[in-house]
């Protein structure tokens, strides 16, 4: 099955869903797919349908706009549908509740958005143990608790949004473990006087976690966990210094069922990777993410991206540079004058220039320390998929490996179903401190699919004799 | 690295894939002062992302000896190469589900046989007993024995090891943009601006070796062949033998991580400049619809990565190994069909001829390719 439109926009967070609809308003056919079943991305990530109540009426109002006012335009929507290549010129290929279908499209925006990091421990993989990105998933979608006593630990604005989400939930709270210090949350005042309203909901977060008596510890960070007798998980906790080190003395245990934990975002490159754009390495915005010019159009014609895979910004930015990315869509394949997109774009790029202060006084929250990663001991597992330890990497290193691809070569690490998503950015951080730089390290090559695809339902079972086959190979 | 290096070294070998990695490995061992040069790293091209196949259903008849010996080679490769690489020996399985197909095995089978393969045709209720995940409904399969698989994507790190002990200068990450001729042999010229002196030259660049062969004058076209290959996760044995297609169009093999790898020569788009640029969905499709085909139990499974590789082949399809016409101690290695296969065989082949020695069996000489409009020299950008 295959259509041909102007333009296919991959991803339905606020930066996929405001260009799909700015690139409607201006008469393209525009086909929006995401692997989600509802529009809103993580940052508005929505229950199914089919739920009822509480759940319902606790979706973000932003969230429940962005969807309705989708549902209202000319937009085409495929939800359900997991993307597993984008061509050039281009061709755009999805698995859906119907089996394999494709889109030719004149242009490809790339809205992907961002995943989450976790700077690997001992333990870190254990059951119990999840992402605080995974955490809202689960607070938000399903409305279902990581465990009755958590643990959250990590760096960066979600800490703050999942304790008080757990605690909401009905879920207890041991403590928060901050990276940061509370200097340091402040540090960038002016950027956060931008956004009132969401310092605000943070200081609500945070006022609901100290009245329910919740520690929020700051400088401390999880050093190991164990599973206890019980199926509990033991975290040994400490506290660390300004770089991430752990620092001698005053480590404790706390017995939990769950711990949620985050070191910050990256941005998802699979799309701009895999056609061969030119990217760069921003430690503050996500780690490697695509050249685009001020309007967001990559090195490859055709090809835009916005939000936080082309760097993190933050969810207001990301739907102020969607709607932008939108419009230079719509003036560079000729649906609206130059005049007219200069006289739109002006407000539009001051918006997100505003809206981009904050996101960047967040991502500074969430940028890796040094000392974290030198933190990590031998044994610890980098590579989840695979089970490459720390140790392994240091050999292979040692070894003469420079590049985080001949890394994978050596060591399996980043080939399995994840594709390198998780352990990319620490792998190549590990790597660049054991000799040279970020920019020698690289990233992982892009490949399809962009996420495992069940072979089973991509061909079915057919009569060979009806298949149209090339050549056979020469003897 | 200082702008050249005092001595010339005995030999300079160009292109790190397992061709010109064995040559160096050989040369060096053989006494030689080597240094071995690449644009990217050791085994990161062909050699590094291929199927790793040892079968002899797909190798060109006339390669079969040369395949034989290298397949002993890979699969005693702790031996000769300090590393085990994954190489294993198992059963190979040609199928035919079609009357055409038949034909075409018996044929093929025939002439590999005559080349001292041993194949024979075996009946659908053999070729099930031998590996019982097969789709029963095949009309005849052809067996061969000497079948087996190599984890492909070791290959750099064994080679890496074994030339630093042998003492071979490795470049990696260094492009050459052209090369010169003095009263001392040659001198090899880096993007960096580097020189390396060299009495005696190996150009074993696969696809990139038509602009190699330019840097001398001499010219020869490559042809680039980009092939595609499938990796499913780890999931529960459902094979233990190499299986393929008479058409040549599929090749299967299961780890034993589980991960199942699927090839046969499906293309995808690139080219030398840009490499391995993307895969063809629908080339992929054909390509799994023919694996679930022959194994019906890969429909369980998930597709987890598909790459590509950049295969040369010459005008004729046959390999060129030996000394360059017209040009004093320069050599050529490549475009050799299944060539990972072979290449431990070939590229110590090539170092006995180097080394001044009588290969044991004949080269492949390049004189009959080059062709003779003569082009000027010229340096790459």
């Amino acid at each position: 099955m295959s259509a041909t439109v102007d333009v296919v926009v991959v991803g339905a967070g606020p930066a996929g869903v405001e260009a799909a609809l700015a690139a409607a308003v201006c008469g393209l056919s525009v086909t929006l797919l995401d692997e989600a079943s509802q529009a809103g991305g993580q940052v508005y990530r929505a229950p199914p349908s089919t739920f009822r109540g509480a759940l319902q009426d606790a979706a973000d109002p932003e969230g429940v706009r962005l969807r309705t006012r989708l549902a209202a335009s000319g937009v085409t929507v495929c939800f359900d549908h997991i993307v597993w290549s984008v061509s050039p010129g281009f061709r755009v290929d999805a698995l859906g509740p119907s089996g394999p279908r494709y889109w030719s499209a004149k242009a490809v925006i790339a809205a992907a958005g961002a995943q989450e990091r976790v700077v690997p421990f001992p333990g870190w993989t254990l059951p119990g143990v999840i992402g605080l990105a995974g955490a809202t998933i689960m607070l938000k979608s399903q409305g279902v608790l990581p465990g009755r006593r958590n643990l959250v630990a990590g760096q960066g604005p979600l800490l703050l949004a999942v304790a008080a989400g757990i605690l909401k939930a009905g879920g207890q709270v041991a403590a928060v473990l901050d990276l940061a210090t509370r200097a340091e949350w402040l540090a960038d005042w002016p950027a956060l006087a931008s956004r009132v309203d969401l310092v605000m909901r943070g200081a609500l977060w945070r006022a609901r976690l100290l009245r329910a008596g919740v520690p929020i510890l700051h400088r401390q960070a999880v050093r190991r966990v164990t599973n206890t007798p019980q199926g509990q998980l033991r975290a040994m906790i400490g506290p660390v210094d300004g770089a991430g080190r752990p620092m001698t003395g005053a480590a404790r245990e706390v017995v939990v069922d769950a711990l949620a934990v985050g070191n910050g975002l990256t941005s998802s490159t699979d799309i701009t990777r895999l056609l061969c754009v030119t990217h760069r390495y921003d430690e503050l915005r996500g780690g490697w993410v695509p050249s685009v010019d001020e309007v967001f159009r990559t090195s490859l014609p055709g090809l835009y991206v916005a939000g936080d895979g082309a760097g993190l910004a933050g969810a207001a930015a990301a739907a102020a540079d969607g709607r932008l990315v939108g419009l230079t869509v719509a003036r560079d394949l000729g649906y609206v004058s130059s005049a007219s997109y200069d006289e739109t774009v002006a407000p539009l790029r001051r918006k997100a220039r505003r809206a981009r202060r904050f996101g960047t006084a967040m991502a500074r929250l969430m940028a890796l320390r040094p000392a974290q990663l030198d933190a990590i001991p031998p044994d610890t597992v980098l590579c989840r998929c695979e089970d490459v330890t720390r140790a392994e990497i240091d050999a292979a290193a040692a070894e003469g490996a420079r590049t985080v691809n001949q890394l994978k070569a050596w060591t399996r690490c980043g080939m399995g179903p994840c594709q390198g998503r998780i352990c990319g950015d620490i792998v190549g951080a590990v790597l660049s401190r054991a000799g040279g730089t970020r920019e020698t390290a690289g990233f992982f090559t892009g490949r399809t699919p962009f996420r495992p695809l069940p072979l089973g339902q991509l061909v079915t079972e057919t009569d060979y004799a009806a298949l149209t086959l090339p050549p056979p190979a020469p003897l | 690295m200082g702008m050249a290096e005092a001595d010339p070294f005995d030999a300079v070998v160009i292109g790190a894939g397992a061709m010109g990695a064995t040559t160096a490995l050989f040369l060096a061992r053989g006494g030689m002062r080597t240094a071995l040069l690449d644009r990217g790293e050791i085994c990161r091209e062909a050699s590094g992302v291929n199927a790793g196949t040892l079968t002899l259903h797909m190798t060109r008849a006339a390669l079969i000896p040369y395949a034989m010996r290298g397949r002993e080679l890979w699969l005693k490769s702790a031996e000769w190469l300090g590393s085990d690489i994954g190489a294993r020996a198992a059963p190979g399985l040609s199928l035919a589900f079609t009357p055409a197909e038949c034909a075409m095995l018996e044929q093929r089978a025939k002439a590999r046989t005559a080349m001292g393969a041993p194949i024979r045709l075996v009946t659908p209720r053999e070729a099930c007993a031998i590996e019982p995940g097969l789709n029963p409904s095949l009309l005849a399969a052809a067996f061969c024995a000497l079948d087996g698989h190599v984890t492909a994507y070791l290959t750099g790190r064994a080679y890496r090891r074994a030339l630093t002990e042998a003492g071979v200068a490795v470049f990696e990450q260094r492009p050459v943009v052209g090369i010169e001729q003095d009263d001392r042999g040659y001198c090899v010229r880096g993007d960096d601006g580097t020189l390396l002196h060299a009495k005696r030259l190996v150009l074993a660049g696969g696809v990139w070796l038509e602009t190699m062969l330019a840097w001398l004058g001499l010219r020869v076209p490559v042809k680039c062949l980009v092939n595609q290959l499938v990796v499913t996760e780890r999931m529960r044995p459902v094979m233990h033998s190499v299986v393929g297609i008479a058409n040549g169009l599929l090749s299967l093999k299961q780890f034993e991580n589980g991960t199942v790898l699927i090839g046969g020569g499906w293309q995808g788009i690139g080219d030398p400049v840009r490499g391995g640029v993307e895969a063809i969905p629908d080339n992929l499709l054909g390509n799994v619809q023919l694996a679930r085909h022959a194994v019906p139990a890969l429909g369980e499974t998930r597709i987890v990565r598909i790459w590509l590789g950049l295969e040369s082949e010459t005008a004729d399809a046959m390999p060129m190994i030996g000394p360059l016409p017209g040009v004093d101690e320069a050599y050529v290695i490549g475009c050799v069909h299944s060539g990972y296969t072979s290449a431990p065989y070939l590229g110590r082949l090539l170092a006995e001829r180097v080394l001044g020695r009588e290969p044991e069996m004949p080269l492949f000489d390049p004189a009959r390719l080059v062709q003779p409009a003569p082009v000027q020299r010229e340096e790459i950008a």
